[in-house]
C-alpha cells in the first residue's frame, strides 16, 4: 500500500459528493420540501465543493492526467496557498459543510459521502499528502521528424561516445556491422520486407 | 463502415437487446403502478412518483443480476470452450465483459438517481398527507392505521410529528437503501480509469463492497411498504365506484366500507439468487485452481524493470493473446493481477513479462532480485480471453505495441515462428517482416528474434506507404496493443491507405483490449 495516494481517491469521492449535493438540492428546492432551504445551502455548498474539487492535484510519481478545462480552476484554487494545499484543512471544511445537509433526508446522501471524502483527505494528511497544482507545459514539441537529428549508425548496446567517436574512425576502413550481443537461438535470415 | 458492421453487429445486438429489455421492463412496470386500481388510493396520495419509483427499482433488480455474470470468468471460459463450433464473433463477444460490466453499472447508477428521486418525492408526500388536516381523501387514507384486522395502514409515517428522516432511518428499506446507495457511490469513485489504473489496490478493495451491495438490496424489499389494496377490499371499495364517497366509508349504512392495504414481498432476491450463487461458484473456482502448484523454471531480469517468469502447471494448455491471472501470497493474499502470456503455446512453459508499475508489481521485483532460495509461491488463474487467430488469417500482418503492449505480440510472434519450423499449413502468414520495437533502453529482448531498431516514433505515413507498395494485392491486418491516440493515428492510415479498389491492398484495423 505503499503508493497509493489516498488524496487522489479523496478528490474523486469528494467531487461525487458534490454532484449528489447539487442533485439532492435540486430535488429539495424544486419539490419545495419542508425545510426545503436545507436544499438550496446544499445547492450552493456542493457547487463550491465541485468548483474546489475540480482541479486534480499533481502525482508524486509519474504524470498525471488532467480533468479537462481545468486549467481555468487550478488558478484559482492556487491562491488560496496554505489552505487549498493543505488536506487538512480540506478534511476539515469538508466535514463543517456536510453537516448542514443532513438535516434534510433529500441530501442525507450527499452529507454521507462527503463526510466519507473528509475522512479519506484526513488520512491523505497524515501521511504528509499535498496538494500540488499541475503546471501546463510550454507547448513546444518539435514535430517527429524533426527529432532524429543524427540517429545512431550502429545498433545498440554501444559504447559510449568517447569511444565512438574512436569506432566510427576504425568503421570507416573495415565495414563489418557489429552483432550484437544477442545470441539468436537458431540463426534468423534478415529478410527487409 | 461496412469492416465496422462486419466487425461489431454482434455487440450491436447484445446492446441493443439489452437496451430494449430494459426499456420493455421499466414501461411495463410504470403502466402497472400508473393505471392499475389497486393502486388507486396509493396514486392518489404519491401521484406518479409511485410509478417511477417501482419502474427503476424493476430496472435495477435486472442490472444487478446482470452486473454480475460479465465477472465469472471461468464461467465465461467455459462457454468460449464449449462454443468451440460456434463462430469466433461469438467467441470475441465474451471477451468485452468488462465493458459490458461498466455499461450496466453506469445503468444502475441512473436507475438509483431515479429510484432514489422519486422515493424522496413519495417521502415527502406521504409525510403532508400525514399532516393535513383538511380532510381530503389523501388525509383520510393516510389515517387508516391499525384497525381491527390487523395491520391495513396505507401511510407508513405514523404520526404527524415523525419526520422522513426518522422513517428512513428506522425502516428496513431506509436504512438498507441509504447503506448500498453508499456502497454504490464508494464502488464508482473507485473504479473511475485515473483511480484504476494508478492505484489499483485502492479499486480491488474497494470494489468488494459489491457484497454488501448485494446483501442489502436481498433485503432492501422486507417491509412491505409499498401497499396496494387487497383482492378482498377491492370488492367492497371500488376505486371507481367509492374513491368520490370517502367521506362516508365509515358509516354503518355505506355501501362502501374503507379500503385495505398489503405490502409486497421483498422480491429482489428473486432476481439476484442464480447470479450470487453463480459468483460464489466462480470465487470457490478460482480459489480451488490456484491451489494448484506452479512450478517456476526461470526468472529473467530485464532492463527497463521488466521480470520475466517462465512457468509450469499440470494441465495448462495456452492460446496466443490470452491472459492469466497471478497472485503472490508473500506478498498479498487477496490481490490477483492480470498478464499477458508472452509465450508461444508451441513452448513447454509459459512465460510472463511484468513491468513494476506500481505496489505490488515492485515488490515482486524486489522478492525475486534478492535471491531468496525458496522462490516465492506463485499462484496462477487462466488462461483467459478469446485467442487472437485472426492474426494467422491475415496474409500480411502488421502488429504495433507500444512499451509493454508488446506483450501479446510476443506470444504471436513466438508461435508463428513454431509454426513455421513445424510447416504448419493453417498459417497464411507467409513471411515475418520486421519489428520496429521502440523502448527507452533498446536492448530489451522479449523473443529471441534479430530486429532492428529505430529511433524516435515510427512515421506511420512511411511504413504504410512500404507495405501497400511492396504488398499491392493483399490484405493486410493491423492490430494494435497501445493508447488510444496511436489507435486514431492506426485506424487514420488505414482508411487512407486502403485502395479504393477491392482487389487492391485493404488495412483492416483490430484494436484489441488485452
Amino acid at each position: 500500500m505503499g503508493q497509493i495516494e489516498w488524496a487522489m481517491w479523496a478528490n474523486e469521492q469528494a467531487l461525487a459528493s458534490g454532484l449528489i449535493l447539487i442533485t439532492g438540492g435540486i430535488v429539495a428546492t424544486a419539490g419545495q420540501f419542508t425545510q426545503w432551504y436545507f436544499g438550496a445551502y446544499s445547492i450552493a455548498a456542493g457547487v463550491f465543493i465541485c468548483l474546489l474539487e475540480y482541479p486534480r492535484g499533481k502525482r508524486k510519481k509519474g504524470s498525471t492526467m488532467e480533468r479537462c478545462g481545468q486549467k481555468y480552476m487550478t488558478k484559482v484554487v492556487k491562491l488560496f496557498g496554505p489552505f487549498s494545499r493543505n488536506y487538512y484543512v480540506r478534511a476539515i471544511l469538508h466535514l463543517g459543510l456536510s453537516v448542514p445537509a443532513g438535516f434534510l433526508l433529500a441530501t442525507i446522501l450527499g452529507t454521507a459521502c462527503l463526510a466519507i471524502s473528509s475522512g479519506i483527505y484526513l488520512l491523505a494528511a497524515t501521511r504528509g499528502e499535498q496538494w500540488t497544482p499541475i503546471e501546463s507545459k510550454p507547448k513546444e514539441r518539435p514535430q517527429v521528424g524533426a527529432t532524429i537529428k543524427q540517429p545512431p549508425s550502429n545498433p545498440p548496446p554501444r559504447p559510449p561516445a568517447e569511444a565512438r567517436k574512436k569506432l566510427s574512425e576504425e568503421e570507416e576502413v573495415a565495414t563489418g556491422v557489429s552483432s550484437g550481443p544477442q545470441e539468436n537461438p537458431i540463426p534468423v535470415t534478415d529478410e527487409v520486407v | 463502415m461496412g469492416n465496422w458492421v462486419v466487425n461489431h453487429w454482434l455487440s450491436v445486438l447484445v446492446l441493443a437487446t439489452w437496451l430494449g429489455l430494459n426499456v420493455f421492463l421499466f414501461v411495463h412496470a410504470f403502466l402497472l403502478y400508473e393505471k392499475a386500481d389497486k393502486y388507486y388510493y396509493t396514486r392518489e396520495i404519491l401521484g406518479s412518483a409511485l410509478a417511477w419509483a417501482r419502474a427503476s427499482a424493476r430496472c435495477l433488480n435486472f442490472n444487478s443480476m446482470l452486473i454480475l455474470l460479465p465477472m465469472c470468468r471461468n464461467l465465461l471460459s467455459f462457454l468460449r470452450g464449449t462454443c468451440s463450433f460456434c463462430r469466433c464473433s461469438l467467441k470475441k463477444q465474451l471477451d468485452h465483459n468488462l465493458t459490458f460490466h461498466k455499461l450496466v453499472a453506469y445503468m444502475i447508477c441512473l436507475h438509483t438517481a431515479i429510484h432514489i428521486i422519486a422515493h424522496l418525492f413519495n417521502f415527502e408526500r406521504y409525510s403532508s398527507s400525514r399532516q393535513a388536516t383538511n380532510g381530503s381523501l389523501a388525509s383520510v387514507l393516510s389515517s387508516l392505521s391499525q384497525e381491527e384486522e390487523g395491520v391495513s395502514w396505507l401511510n407508513p409515517i405514523k404520526s404527524p410529528n415523525m419526520t422522513v428522516t426518522y422513517v428512513t432511518f428506522t425502516s428496513i428499506p431506509g436504512l438498507t437503501g441509504v447503506i448500498i446507495t453508499i456502497a454504490l457511490v464508494l464502488m464508482v469513485t473507485s473504479a473511475t480509469e485515473f483511480i484504476r489504473r494508478n492505484y489499483f489496490e485502492v479499486f480491488w478493495y474497494t470494489h468488494h463492497v459489491f457484497i454488501i451491495y448485494f446483501i442489502g438490496l436481498g433485503i432492501h424489499g422486507i417491509g412491505g411498504i409499498v401497499r396496494g389494496q387487497t383482492e378482498e377490499s377491492i370488492k367492497e371499495n371500488h376505486p371507481h365506484r367509492c374513491a368520490e364517497s370517502f367521506e362516508t366509508w365509515n358509516d354503518h349504512n355505506s355501501h362502501c366500507k374503507p379500503p385495505r392495504f398489503e405490502g409486497h414481498p421483498a422480491e429482489s432476491w428473486k432476481w439476484i439468487l442464480a447470479p450470487v450463487v453463480l459468483y460464489i461458484f466462480e470465487r470457490i473456482l478460482r480459489f480451488y485452481r490456484s491451489q494448484q502448484q506452479v512450478v517456476i523454471t526461470k526468472v529473467v531480469m530485464h532492463p527497463s524493470k521488466v521480470l520475466e517468469l517462465q512457468m509450469n502447471k499440470r494441465g495448462f494448455s495456452m492460446e496466443v493473446g490470452q491472459y492469466i491471472f497471478v497472485n503472490c501470497p508473500s506478498i498479498s493474499y487477496l490481490e490477483w493481477h492480470p498478464f499477458t502470456l508472452t509465450s508461444g503455446p508451441e513452448e513447454d512453459f509459459f512465460s510472463i513479462h511484468i513491468r513494476a508499475v506500481g505496489d505490488w508489481t515492485e515488490n515482486l521485483l524486489r522478492t525475486f532480485e534478492q535471491q531468496h532460495s525458496p522462490v516465492p509461491r506463485i499462484q496462477v488463474d487462466g488462461p483467459f480471453g478469446t485467442a487472437s487467430e485472426d492474426v494467422f488469417h491475415y496474409e500480411v500482418a502488421m502488429l504495433v505495441g507500444a512499451g509493454i503492449g508488446v506483450t501479446p505480440f510476443a506470444s504471436i510472434l513466438k508461435s508463428i515462428w513454431y509454426k513455421f519450423q513445424h510447416a504448419d499449413h493453417s498459417l497464411k502468414t507467409q513471411t515475418a517482416g520486421h519489428a520496429a520495437l521502440n523502448f527507452d533502453k533498446a536492448t530489451d529482448i522479449l523473443t529471441g528474434l534479430k530486429h532492428k531498431t529505430f529511433f524516435g516514433r515510427p512515421m506511420w505515413d512511411n511504413e504504410f506507404c512500404t507495405i501497400a507498395t511492396t504488398h499491392p494485392k493483399s490484405v493486410v491486418g493491423v492490430f494494435l496493443c497501445g493508447p488510444q491516440a496511436l489507435a486514431k493515428s492506426l485506424r487514420k492510415c488505414c482508411h487512407q491507405y486502403s485502395s479504393l479498389d477491392p482487389r487492391k491492398v485493404q488495412f483492416f484495423f483490430n484494436k484489441e483490449n488485452f
